[in-house]
């Protein structure tokens, strides 16, 4: 079946030209021996702008410092130490094969490749698997306190999709541990005056001189001057957009706008549609609500998830008697029960309580239920295992998960889409590279557990550092004129939009504008996307970005810290942006991993694939807002891992 | 519920600041503190006054971007939890609330609630880390490391540098902070062979930023969301002796 809406033009393919061929275990050895080097009196004369500072842009920064650049980095937040990677809770995984359970560099590829459903490329998760062995010698070395066996040898343990244990952790805590590691690095850096930092400046605009990126224009936040910073290549680490849900477990400031900016000069934006939701997180108690708490997906190896067989069974948990309980994951999968992956546990819950059949105030939630494990191997072993995360439920909800189950219910977590990237994680922008969330990724259509530090940190630590050499070498870039026209226009348009944004003075605030687009989008674009849904929000967002323009209300001035103008601009892209999602959801009529329609399932309700139609990555043009994109297609080939259907009955 | 706030407002650094009375009357138990202040805000930005600036971000205890004194205590009252963990049911309906910004001689105050807490980032500048460039690790397993130590590395690296500890502390010192990440860093074999140089780095810029002394009171280990122990403060003052009589300092 193919799409009948017509709203975009199909141009030429789009093609990595940078992948080498040959056998994929030796592609990437056979690339860093391809790229042209920097020699190192040359090095300390370039410059590298790294907007982000998790995971991806923290490692990065302080590695190309190390190599002798000169990098400039920015960060919206007070300091480069609490960008969002910070609260990343599981795990990293690595191939290192330590529980001699038949783990292999191959066996990680495979998994991944597989659990992404088929809609990545296999170079780039091949070089990922072989990364993660260096990843974690890179960070132990740096102190990171991973958990460690009696011998004094590190810990791992399972997550979801793998069936070896290879998930290396610092109790529930590992993104933050990892983080403060590149952090302290960057902090090295600066100290030696390798890297000049940018704490609260907020990327708001790319310059773009003779087609190439060389520099960015920043809004100073506490001062309000926004001004250009040029460099020979920029690097945008600034994570993902699911903030475009207004709830999600993202931090508050994460947005989409640096990556957005750059797509609007011409990065091709690949796969937006491609979205995560997590199954276990605290659900929503009121309208005042912020942000979704998550809850790690291990706390599914020992609670049995359920809801009441009857609609409106509005009873406490406890005086349901349990032949009146359907666990229903249990009843559906057999084989994996309360594990199965993360897509499929989020689209059961929301099937039972579209039925009526939710739980809680809101029905909006299932339970979590822990009494068996908790009868099974005692409350203080529950309490030695999950502890801490039981002590985060009950700090929000007021409720005591011994005693009564938790309620959980799936949240918006992670973007699989983001800028189109070549093998050398540049962008369709020559000088402009993407790395970590922010670009598409390594992860196809669903990311797996503890696969996302993986990637931050192989791109940040080990592939950036290598490739963009290549371009610096062979660009022969001069020095940009600070007065250049190009400069001064971005410059202009962002010191434009600003005072637009505060002269507007209407009649509804910025949050207002998110919720509604956030309830919108989680509605016609979230777990389950139809025709008709995504149709219905493709009319709504362009009028609501209208109403936006001519209503909202921006409190204070553009020459202070002023954090209602911040959230503004970050709103006006997601306006744009969303509109962009649910056209890329709608032209894909298969399901895929985290991307599931409604009209491509199975019998028995799973995702269908169309791998005939749909082997691709879909890379987007803009060509002004509101108006029909150009859907440029990259082709996916499988060599090593042949595409089948997924299946965890 | 009910509540009344005195919110401390300063336009910038050179305003003199004032408490302001706000009244919000349709507060929620289920609300988190820093969603007290969101509904506060979108009421002033509708009535065209200034929203109250306040810092912010993961909203689930771990960036440490969070910072209010929330009658008298930073972060609350409230064990073990940071101001966007705090919930509502924990104060009564008709309560008055005062709430200020982290003070200290190192943290001036930017606007509102919003402090600069960029002295924290130049005390680790300044030794807290271990030099091991990109690529030169050695194999993981190279070092095995006793679970022991390990632990201790990690409950002193769970800080979350919020500085709750320098605000709690009537010299505005932060010592549990520096203390936490000498013995983070000291606990570890790969942490030895800078360990003189760091700690000696650290306490001079500890000081140079304008973080005053610590005087035993334990008042920042009480604040402390992450309940990092006092002790680091002893493995602080014990490593900064070693560095300094020993002799052992190269520079």
């Amino acid at each position: 079946m193919t799409s009948s809406y017509t709203d975009y033009t199909v141009g030429a393919p789009v093609a990595d030209t940078a992948a080498p061929g040959g056998p994929i275990e030796e592609r990437w050895e056979r690339r860093r021996f391809g790229v042209k080097l920097v020699n190192p009196a040359n090095k300390r004369k370039m410059k590298i702008i790294v907007v982000g500072t998790g995971l991806a842009g923290g490692s990065a920064a302080a590695s190309l410092a190390e190599l002798g650049y000169q990098v400039s980095s920015f960060c919206y937040q007070d300091s480069p130490r609490r960008a969002h990677s910070i609260a990343a809770q599981g795990g990293i995984n690595a191939a290192k094969n330590y529980r001699n359970d038949g783990d292999s560099v191959h066996r990680l590829f495979y998994d991944t490749v597989k659990g992404g459903d088929f809609r990545s490329r296999e170079s780039n998760v091949h070089r990922l698997a072989e990364i993660s062995l260096q990843i974690i010698d890179q960070c132990v070395a740096q102190g990171v306190p991973f958990a460690r066996e009696y011998g004094g040898l590190l810990d791992t343990r399972s997550f979801g999709g793998a069936q070896v244990s290879r998930t290396f952790y610092a109790r529930g805590q590992t993104g933050q541990q990892l983080l403060l590691g590149a952090y302290q690095a960057l902090e090295r850096q600066i100290d030696a005056g390798g890297v000049t930092m940018y704490p609260r400046h907020e990327m708001l605009d790319l310059i773009m001189v003779e087609g190439r990126a060389r520099g960015i224009v920043a809004r100073d936040l506490i001062t309000g001057e926004t001004r250009s910073h040029l460099a020979d290549a920029v690097v945008l680490a600034s994570g993902g957009y699911g903030n475009v849900f207004y709830l999600s477990t993202n931090a508050k400031g994460c947005n989409v706008t640096a990556t957005w900016r750059a797509h609007r000069k011409g990065a091709l934006f690949a796969n937006p549609c491609y979205t995560q939701i997590h199954p276990t997180c605290i659900p929503v108690s009121g309208d005042h609500q912020s942000k979704l708490t998550l809850m790690s997906e291990s706390l599914r190896n020992d609670g049995r998830v359920w809801v009441p067989k009857r609609k409106g069974d509005d009873r406490a948990a406890g005086d349901i008697p349990e032949d009146e309980r359907d666990y229903y994951l249990e009843r559906k999968y057999p084989a994996f029960g309360n594990l199965v992956p993360r897509d499929i546990a989020s689209r059961a819950a929301k099937d039972v309580c579209d039925e009526g059949r939710g739980v809680g105030p809101t029905g909006l939630g299932v339970y979590l239920d822990f009494s068996d494990a908790i009868g099974r191997l005692g409350r203080s072993a529950v309490a030695a295992k999950y502890g801490n995360l039981f002590d985060i439920y009950q700090r929000i909800t007021g409720e005591d998960p011994y005693a009564v189950p938790m309620r959980i219910f799936p949240a918006v977590h992670y973007t699989m889409g983001g800028l189109w990237v070549d093998y050398d994680l540049q962008s369709t922008i020559p000088g402009l590279f993407v790395i970590g969330e922010a670009n598409f990724s390594d992860h196809g259509a669903n990311r797996l557990g503890a696969s996302a530090l993986m990637q931050g940190l192989a791109d940040g630590y080990f592939v950036l550092p290598n490739t963009i050499g290549d371009y610096l070498a062979g660009a022969r870039l001069g020095p940009v004129d600070p007065g250049a026209a190009e400069v001064r226009a971005a410059e202009q348009e962002v010191a434009n939009r600003v005072e637009t944004l505060l002269s507007i003075d209407g009649n509804r605030t910025v949050d207002s504008f998110h919720r509604e687009l956030g309830h919108l989008m989680w509605d016609q674009c979230g777990m389950e996307r139809t025709d008709e849904g995504l149709r219905k929000a493709l009319d709504r967002i362009p009028e609501l970005r209208r109403e936006f323009w001519t209503n909202v209300k921006v409190p204070g001035t553009g020459a202070q810290l002023n954090q209602s103008l911040e959230r503004a601009g970050r709103v006006a892209d997601f306006l744009e942006l969303a509109e962009l999602m649910c056209l890329d959801a709608l032209h894909r009529t298969e399901s895929c991993g985290g991307h599931f329609r409604a009209e491509s399932q199975t019998e028995d309700g799973e995702a269908a694939r169309d791998d005939k139609n749909f082997s691709y990555a879909a890379a987007w043009e803009f060509t002004g807002q509101g108006e029909p994109p150009v859907l440029h297609k990259e082709d996916l080939h499988f060599e090593y891992v042949m595409p089948s259907q997924r299946s965890y009955k | 519920m009910k509540l009344n706030l005195k919110i401390w407002r300063q336009a910038g650094p050179e305003d003199r600041g004032r408490l302001v009375a706000y009244r919000v009357d349709d507060a929620d138990e289920d609300m988190s503190f820093l969603e007290l202040l969101d509904v506060l805000n979108e009421r002033l930005a509708l009535d065209g006054e200034e929203p109250v600036a306040f810092d912010h971000d993961c909203r689930e205890g771990i960036c440490g971007a969070c910072s209010m004194v929330i009658n008298g205590e930073p972060h609350g009252p409230q064990k073990a939890t940071t101001t966007c963990q705090l919930h509502l049911r924990h104060f009564r309906d008709g309560e008055s609330i005062t709430i200020e910004p982290f003070r200290a001689a190192a943290f001036p105050v930017v606007r509102d609630l919003v402090v600069d807490r960029g002295s924290l980032d130049r005390i680790v500048a300044s030794g807290g880390y271990i030099s091991a460039p990109t690529g030169s690790a050695p194999e993981a397993h190279a070092t095995p490391v006793p679970k022991a130590n390990a632990d201790r590395a990690f409950t002193a690296a769970a800080c979350i540098g919020c500085g709750a500890c320098v605000a709690a502390c009537p010299n505005g010192s932060a010592s549990l902070f520096l203390g936490a990440k000498i013995t983070h860093l000291g606990e570890l074999p790969q942490g030895q062979p800078e360990r003189s140089d760091r700690v000696v780095r650290m306490v001079e810029t500890h000081d140079t930023e304008g973080f005053g002394g610590c005087t035993n009171t334990g008042e920042c280990a009480v604040a402390c969301p992450k309940e990092i122990p006092l002790d680091v403060i002893s493995q602080l003052n014990r490593d900064y002796r070693k560095a300094t009589t020993g002799g052992r300092r190269s520079a």
